[in-house]
C-alpha cells in the first residue's frame, strides 16, 4: 500500500510482477476508500522510485512492497467478513461496473431522493 | 443432479412425448435441476399416464430462491461472503449470483465522510499491526517476570518510539494517556496544581478558541482560584503576539495555545510564542491533536514544553494518545492518576498494548507519509476550496494563508447551517465540533472570531483526509452547489438580497 519498487535495476521482472499483484489485491478492499488509497498509493509510489538504480535500495523497496502485500492480503480478507454499505459516491461507477470480475453490479440510482 | 435429469427424461419417455418434451427438459434440467430435485416431490399417483401440467415444467421462483439460499449459505459447510469478488467456495450455483444481486440492490446509501476533524478511518496498516496484541499477545507491558510481559513491553517502547520521532523528541518524554482531553487535563492542571502549589504561580493564560477540554479545564482552575486569561483572536483566527506578550505576567504559570484550530483550521505562529514562554520563563503547553502527523511538528525547534496529541485524528485507534512532557529543562506535573507508577508515575494504570502498537504505527505511517499526504490534501482542498467560493456569497472562516489545507469551514449566507447539513444527508458533515455538535448553539470559535450569529449559524466544516477521494470531492461539490441554490431560492431574506436590499437596513418588527 505505500512506497515500493523500481522498475530498473537488479530485477525488473519482480518489480513488475510485484506492482500486478499490489494493484490486483489493492482492488480486493471491500471499503471504497481504501480501496482507491491503495491503488493510487501503489501507483505513485513505483511512479516515485521509478528511475531507481542503486541496487540495494531496490532491493530495499521490493522488501517493502512485499511486506505491505501481505498486509493487504490479511487486510482484505477481514474486510470481506465485516461489509458495510456501499458509499453513495460509487453509484456513479454503476456502468463501469459489469458484475463480471466478480464485483457487484448495480441497477438503482442511489444519492438523490 | 443428475439423477433428477434422468427421472425427467424417463418420465417423459414414459409419457410417449418423444420430440418436444424429452428435448426441452433435457436442455433445461442441469440448470435447474437442483431446483427441481429439492421441490416437494408430489405424492405421486402410481398409473400408466401421470397428469401433464404447466407447472411441472416450470420453475417456483419463490421456492427457487429459498432453497437456494440454504445452499448458498450451507454448501459444504462453508459460508459464502455477499459481495466478495471471489466466492469462499467455486461451486455457487447461478441462483446464488442472482440472490447476491437483488440483496445488493438497496445498497449505497452510505454517506461520503468529510468529517476528518472529529474523527478518522482506521488505516488497514495501523489495524494489521495491532491485531496481534489483541489475539496471542495478551501479556501485561509491566510484568518484568516472564516472556509475556517483555515482548508487549519491547512493542510498547517502539511504539513511544515511533511516536517520539514524529515530534522530534526523546521516547522517554512520551507518556501515554486515553486522549487528547486527557492529555490537555493532565498538562493544565498538572503544571498549574503542581506550580500553584507554593502560592506564587496562579495564572494561566489560553485563548478564547481552545478547545473544550482546555477552555474547561481552565474554569475548573478558576474554582480552585487560579487566574485565567482568555486571549482574544484577530479576525483570522490567530492570537496577537503583542496581546500575548502584554497577557504573561511574573506569577504565569502555563500558556495553552492549540497548534491547529479544529474548527476552523488556523496554524497559530506556534514558533514565536515557543520563543516568548521561553524567553518569559513560562512553560508552553500546546494541544496538537489537529496537528501532529498533518503538519510538520517539532518540540525542540518549537520550544514547546507539554504536547496533546491523539491517536484517531492520525488514523490510529480511538482510546489512546499520549502527552509530550519535556524532561531538559523539567516540566514537574501534579499526576491526576495516581496509582502503579507506570509512565514515569505521571499517568498510572495498565497500558493497553494494541491501541499503543496501533498508535505508533500511525505515527510511522504518518511520518513516512507525510510528504504524500499533504500535497494530496492540499490539492483536493483547493479543489474543494474553489469550486465552494465559486458559490455567491460565502466566504473561508480563519485565515486564508495560514490554515491546515484538511480543515475547510465555509460560511454559506443565507442558508441555515444545520437545515444545510440536513439537505446534505448523503455527506457526513459538521458545522463545528463534534463536542458541541448535538447542541444548536453557535461555534464560540467562529463568535470568537468576530463573525455575527447568522455567520456562524451558517457555516460548515469540510474536513479532508488520507482517503478522500477526487470523485468524492466532485460530489460534495455538486451536492452542495445544488442544494445552497435550493435552500436559498426558500429563503425570504435570498429574496430580498437578490432585490438589492442590505438586510442591515432592515428594521424587523418586534415580537
Amino acid at each position: 500500500m505505500s512506497i515500493t519498487t523500481a522498475l530498473k535495476g537488479e530485477s525488473p521482472q519482480q518489480a513488475r510482477s510485484l506492482f500486478r499483484q499490489l494493484l490486483r489485491q489493492s482492488s480486493q478492499f471491500s471499503s471504497y476508500n481504501f480501496r482507491e488509497y491503495a491503488r493510487r498509493r501503489t501507483r505513485d509510489a513505483f511512479r516515485e522510485h521509478q528511475a531507481e538504480q542503486d541496487p540495494r535500495q531496490v532491493q530495499e523497496l521490493l522488501q517493502k512492497g512485499l511486506k505491505e502485500l501481505q498486509m493487504m492480503k490479511r487486510q482484505t480478507v477481514l474486510g470481506q467478513f465485516y461489509h458495510m454499505d456501499r458509499l453513495v459516491v460509487e453509484t456513479g461507477m454503476a456502468g463501469k461496473e459489469t458484475g463480471k470480475s466478480g464485483d457487484i453490479s448495480r441497477q438503482k440510482d442511489t444519492g438523490w431522493d | 443432479m443428475a439423477n433428477a435429469a434422468s427421472s425427467a427424461l424417463r418420465q417423459a419417455s414414459r409419457l410417449g412425448l418423444r420430440q418436444s418434451i424429452s428435448s426441452t427438459s433435457a436442455r433445461v434440467a442441469p440448470a435447474l435441476s437442483r431446483v427441481a430435485a429439492a421441490a416437494p416431490t408430489r405424492a405421486s399417483r402410481r398409473g400408466y399416464v401421470s397428469e401433464t401440467k404447466q407447472q411441472s415444467a416450470q420453475v417456483n421462483i419463490d421456492t427457487a430462491i429459498k432453497l437456494d439460499k440454504k445452499d448458498f449459505m450451507n454448501d459444504k459447510g462453508e459460508l459464502v461472503m455477499p459481495g466478495s469478488a471471489t466466492p469462499a467456495n467455486a461451486t455457487v450455483s447461478p441462483m446464488a449470483e442472482v440472490l447476491k444481486e437483488a440483496t445488493v440492490l438497496e445498497e449505497g446509501q452510505r454517506p461520503i465522510y468529510l468529517d476528518m476533524q472529529a474523527t478518522t478511518p482506521v488505516d488497514p496498516r495501523v489495524l494489521d499491526a495491532m491485531l496481534p496484541y489483541f489475539m496471542g499477545v495478551y501479556g501485561n507491558p509491566h510484568s518484568r517476570t516472564h516472556a509475556y510481559g517483555w515482548e508487549t513491553e519491547k512493542a510498547v517502547e517502539e511504539a513511544r518510539e515511533n511516536v517520539a520521532k514524529l515530534i522530534g523528541a526523546d521516547p522517554k518524554e512520551i507518556i501515554f494517556t486515553s486522549g487528547a482531553t486527557e492529555s490537555n487535563n493532565m498538562s493544565i492542571k498538572g503544571v498549574a496544581r503542581f506550580f500553584g502549589r507554593s502560592g506564587k504561580k496562579k495564572h494561566i493564560v489560553t485563548s478564547q478558541t481552545e478547545h473544550k477540554c482546555v477552555l474547561d479545564s481552565c474554569r475548573h482552575l478558576q474554582d480552585e482560584g487560579f487566574e485565567v486569561t482568555y486571549l482574544p483572536v484577530q479576525n483570522d483566527g490567530l492570537i496577537n503576539l503583542q496581546e500575548l506578550e502584554a497577557a504573561i505576567r511574573p506569577e504565569t504559570a502555563i500558556v495553552s495555545i492549540m497548534a491547529v484550530n479544529n474548527e476552523i483550521g488556523v496554524i497559530q505562529p506556534l514558533e514565536e510564542i515557543g520563543k516568548l514562554c521561553r524567553s518569559k520563563k513560562v512553560f508552553f503547553h500546546t494541544d496538537a491533536a489537529q496537528a501532529v502527523g498533518k503538519i510538520p511538528m517539532d518540540v525542540n525547534a518549537m520550544n514547546i514544553d507539554l504536547m496533546s496529541i491523539s491517536s484517531h485524528k492520525i488514523y490510529g485507534p480511538k482510546g489512546i494518545g499520549a502527552c509530550y512532557v519535556r524532561r531538559r529543562p523539567r516540566v514537574r506535573l501534579d499526576p491526576i492518576i495516581s496509582g502503579g507508577g507506570q509512565e514515569r508515575g505521571l499517568r498510572s494504570g495498565t497500558l493497553a498494548p494494541p491501541l499503543v502498537v496501533g498508535f505508533g504505527e500511525a505515527c510511522r505511517i504518518a511520518q513516512e507519509e507525510l510528504p504524500y499526504d499533504s500535497k494530496r490534501i492540499k490539492y483536493l482542498s483547493d479543489r474543494l476550496l474553489k469550486g465552494l467560493l465559486s458559490l455567491e456569497h460565502t466566504t473561508q472562516n480563519g485565515a486564508p494563508d495560514h490554515f491546515y489545507p484538511g480543515c475547510v469551514n465555509v460560511s454559506f449566507a443565507y442558508v441555515e447551517g444545520e437545515s444545510l447539513l440536513m439537505a446534505l444527508k448523503d455527506i457526513a458533515l459538521s458545522s463545528g465540533s463534534a463536542c458541541t455538535s448535538a447542541s444548536l448553539e453557535p461555534s464560540y470559535v467562529l463568535r470568537a472570531l468576530g463573525n455575527s450569529d447568522e455567520s456562524a449559524h451558517s457555516s460548515i466544516r469540510f474536513g479532508i483526509g488520507r482517503f478522500t477521494t477526487e470523485a468524492e470531492v466532485d460530489y460534495v461539490l455538486k451536492a452542495v452547489q445544488e442544494r445552497v441554490t435550493f435552500l436559498r431560492e426558500l429563503s425570504p431574506l435570498w429574496e430580498l438580497v437578490q432585490e438589492g436590499i442590505d438586510l442591515n437596513t432592515i428594521e424587523w418588527s418586534q415580537h
